[in-house]
């Protein structure tokens, strides 16, 4: 249909025969490039590639990038100990962009034009989710390090694992206990308005519950509210406990409107690691936290007991004391969540030992093998501390860290037992076909 | 323009689609798979093209349409159970109903305020996808097991999931509804479309009804674009609430104004080319957004009507 009135004009620029042929050799030139070489399937002999679905770009990206600089890390200190069956280990690293869609092409494209032996890496649980049937359908081993429950619920496919992280819902049971005993009884509950908060607005009020305490109010926040202080007056006045998640750029804004809105007098606070990672929690505004406890994975800061296994991972990650890039005290790590590319390595590492992993031919195997998995032990390949691993719902669990805010730093106060975090599995991938 | 004979137009047409078909057989693995994703994504662009190529109506508010026959299909699915064939009218249904809702408040608008007020209805529906978070999975969405998608026709069984059988079943329905558009643009009411968006007032003054012909432009691009959602969902197995973001409200109008808004091959031509230059660019640098970029300037520069618009303009005057 004819455009008589330039509707459709982006400009009025005429187009000569010489920059038509430019335009044209440039399509060219992206036609033939890399991206569309196919490539040769790895040999035995080859090195061990590991697609490494990382968010270099969009909301995940301040993990991402330390996502890699561990798992870097963690590839050299296995080549430099010889390998996977004495296979150099190599990363391929592809964007997803943080975006589900993307996710579930990027991981296609680590199986069927990358070739790789198997798909790791991905954190936020809307790509792990989105990129899971790829998996399924590809059969290609996908080792998440995300923290959602997603993996555990049994609800994605046998190709899926979580073996280098414990999951929010363990975290939250694990955490209960302590708070029922030593911050309060009577808890309310601020989290965003999405899936994220949603784990904590579900798990949290059973395990309290257990403990003697009570949810007695719960608050959630629509994702695109950028104020907070209309929603404080909801606070119940004999709340003794405020937990709060919140996550994103907003937190800072959060805290401050709730300082001002607590003044000096405050209840306890208790938050999740995840509102702060990548923050430096000296930043302006977050002076209201001092005092206040929060969930870590692993420990921001390195701490008096720190074993030599912890010591020798920072050093190798290339953190300093304080959490944050060493020779850049503004680079602050995701420390919370990293450790978990480290360990999941190595799990890839024992499962394709004990399967004698030798190419794509034996995924299966190493499937098999991975779901045999028993226990990690604390050491240099697991410097988070011990774990366990239910391999019916492929998911590990371990101890956690409770840390309090004090002269500007994080210092751990309590960790908990990886029995506090164990519950009932609710289904079993090992029932479903290879 | 010059007026194509339909044998014509339907040849290229149909000839596009013989190479789409042919290509099945020489793909490599991964470009099979992505250009079985981008003909469905295609779709969706061809569904907006008619709404914003021959009305004129600029929509930002189609990632719902998708999102409708994504959710439609895939709860249906997920929640009730149901076969492929009839989650897929349910969320080609949702779509047209949706559409027709929409349709019926916001073209009681125009110009900009149709932009914002779609925009609008769109970010309800967004919200609404998380705040029913217990059915739809919210923003981390749900997955579509693979045992669930498998198509049983008479005594053959077809499982959704296995390449080729995906790579034709987007096909199928890329054609389906390239041809559909194509035969309805080349339709009296196509023209009556056009007419609509070069001169709405002249053509009420010839007599028609413009409004309904708008609402039932309306309706067929919403639906259209819910059977690319509900295809989604049954082809690749994932349900989110990122589907109905704004982002994919824009990604159609990008799409279709690569490929050449008002053409029937442009949304093709516009989703391959993002898909390709997207794929290619990022494994080179994590800027890959910044390259993109720069090709979308050079194409305003070099093909200002988008990649097919152009050509017509320049060489193929019959171009439908």
């Amino acid at each position: 249909m004819s455009d008589k009135n330039g509707f459709f004009d982006l400009s009025k620029t005429t187009l000569s025969r010489r920059t038509a042929l430019k335009g044209l050799a440039a399509g060219a030139g992206l036609a033939v490039a890399p991206g569309f070489v196919r490539y040769s399937q790895a040999q035995s002999s080859a090195p061990v590639k590991i697609g490494f679905q990382s968010h270099r770009t969009g909301i995940g990206a301040a993990y991402g990038r330390w996502y890699e600089k561990t798992s870097a890390a963690a590839v050299k200190a296995i080549n430099d100990a010889g390998g996977i069956n004495g296979r150099q280990v190599e990363l391929v690293i592809e964007d997803d962009g943080t975006d589900p869609a993307r996710g579930a092409e990027v991981v296609g494209k680590f199986a069927t034009q990358h070739k790789t032996d198997i798909v790791f890496g991905t954190l936020f649980s809307h790509v792990v989710i989105g990129s899971a049937p790829a998996a399924g359908e590809n059969k290609i081993p996908y080792f998440v390090v995300s923290e959602g429950h997603h993996v555990a619920s049994t609800k994605l496919n046998r190709y899926v694992f979580q073996p280098g992280i414990t999951d929010v819902k363990s975290q939250i049971q694990s955490m209960a206990p302590w708070i029922a005993a030593n911050a309060g009884k009577k808890v309310t509950q601020i989290f965003p308005d999405f899936a994220f908060g949603y784990d904590h607005r579900d798990y949290l009020p059973p395990a309290l519950k257990a403990q003697g305490a009570d949810v007695i109010a719960q608050i959630a926040i629509p994702p695109t509210e950028s104020s907070f202080t209309k929603y404080f007056p909801q606070i119940p006045a004999e709340t003794e406990v405020i937990y709060h998640v919140m996550v994103g750029p907003a937190v800072l804004t959060f805290v401050k409107e709730l300082g001002e809105f607590y003044g000096s007098s405050r209840p306890q606070l208790f938050g999740f690691m995840d509102s702060l990672e990548a923050t430096d929690i000296n930043s302006p505004g977050l002076e209201f936290l001092d005092g206040s406890h929060f969930w870590e994975g692993s420990p921001r800061y390195a701490q008096a007991d720190d074993s030599p296994a912890q010591k020798a991972y920072r050093a190798a990650v290339g953190i300093d004391d304080n959490g944050a890039a060493v020779g850049d005290a503004k680079d602050v790590s995701t420390a919370s969540h990293m450790f978990g590319c480290w360990e999941t390595l190595y799990v890839v590492k024992k499962a394709m030992e004990d399967a004698g992993y030798k190419g794509p031919e034996d995924r299966a195997k190493l499937v098999e093998a991975t779901e045999a998995l028993k226990e990690f032990a604390e050491g240099p390949e697991h410097p988070q501390g011990p774990k366990t691993f239910n391999g019916k719902i492929h998911q590990c669990f371990g101890i956690q860290n409770i840390s309090k805010v004090e002269g500007g730093k994080l210092k751990v106060v309590h960790k908990t037992k990886i029995e506090d975090g164990l519950y009932e599995a609710e289904g079993d991938y090992t029932t479903q076909a290879l | 323009m010059t007026e194509a004979s339909p044998a014509k137009a339907y040849s290229l047409h149909l000839g596009v689609i013989a190479l789409l078909f042919a290509l099945s057989f020489v793909l490599p693995d991964y470009h099979h798979g992505l250009i079985a994703r981008i003909m469905v994504l295609a779709v969706f662009a061809m569904g907006y093209n008619l709404l914003f190529g021959y009305v004129g109506l600029l929509s930002l508010g189609h990632a719902m349409f998708f999102a409708a026959g994504l959710y439609g299909a895939g709860l249906s699915v997920y929640h009730l159970g149901w076969s492929v064939p009839a989650a897929f009218l349910a969320g080609i249904a949702c779509g047209a109903l949706l559409a027709l809702v929409i349709g019926v408040l916001a073209l009681r608008t125009s110009g900009v305020a149709f932009m914002i007020v779609t925009m609008m209805f769109a970010q309800v529906f967004s919200l609404l996808m998380l705040y029913f978070a217990v059915w739809t999975g919210g923003d981390q969405g749900l997955v579509v097991q693979q045992a669930a998608r498998v198509l049983t026709l008479g005594g053959t069984t077809l499982d959704l999931t296995n390449p080729t059988v995906r790579y034709m079943s987007a096909l199928a329905l890329f054609s389906i509804v390239l041809l559909a558009t194509l035969a309805v643009v080349r339709s009296r009411y196509g023209r009556v479309l056009v007419a609509v968006r070069e001169n709405e007032e002249r053509t009420k003054m010839l007599g028609y009804d413009t409004f309904s012909n708008k609402l039932a432009a309306v309706v067929v691009s919403g639906t259209i674009c819910a059977a690319s959602g509900a295809a989604y969902a049954l082809l690749f197995g994932y349900v989110g609430s990122s589907f109905a973001s704004v982002q994919y409200s824009i990604l159609p109008l990008l799409w279709v104004l690569l490929g050449g808004a008002a053409t029937a091959l442009g949304p093709l031509i516009g989703t391959l080319f993002m898909y390709y230059v997207t794929d290619i660019t990022s494994g080179f640098t994590s800027a890959y957004l910044l390259i993109v970029g720069v090709a979308l300037i050079l194409l305003v520069l070099f093909f200002p009507k988008g990649i097919m618009g152009s050509i017509r303009q320049r060489w193929l005057g019959w171009l439908p």
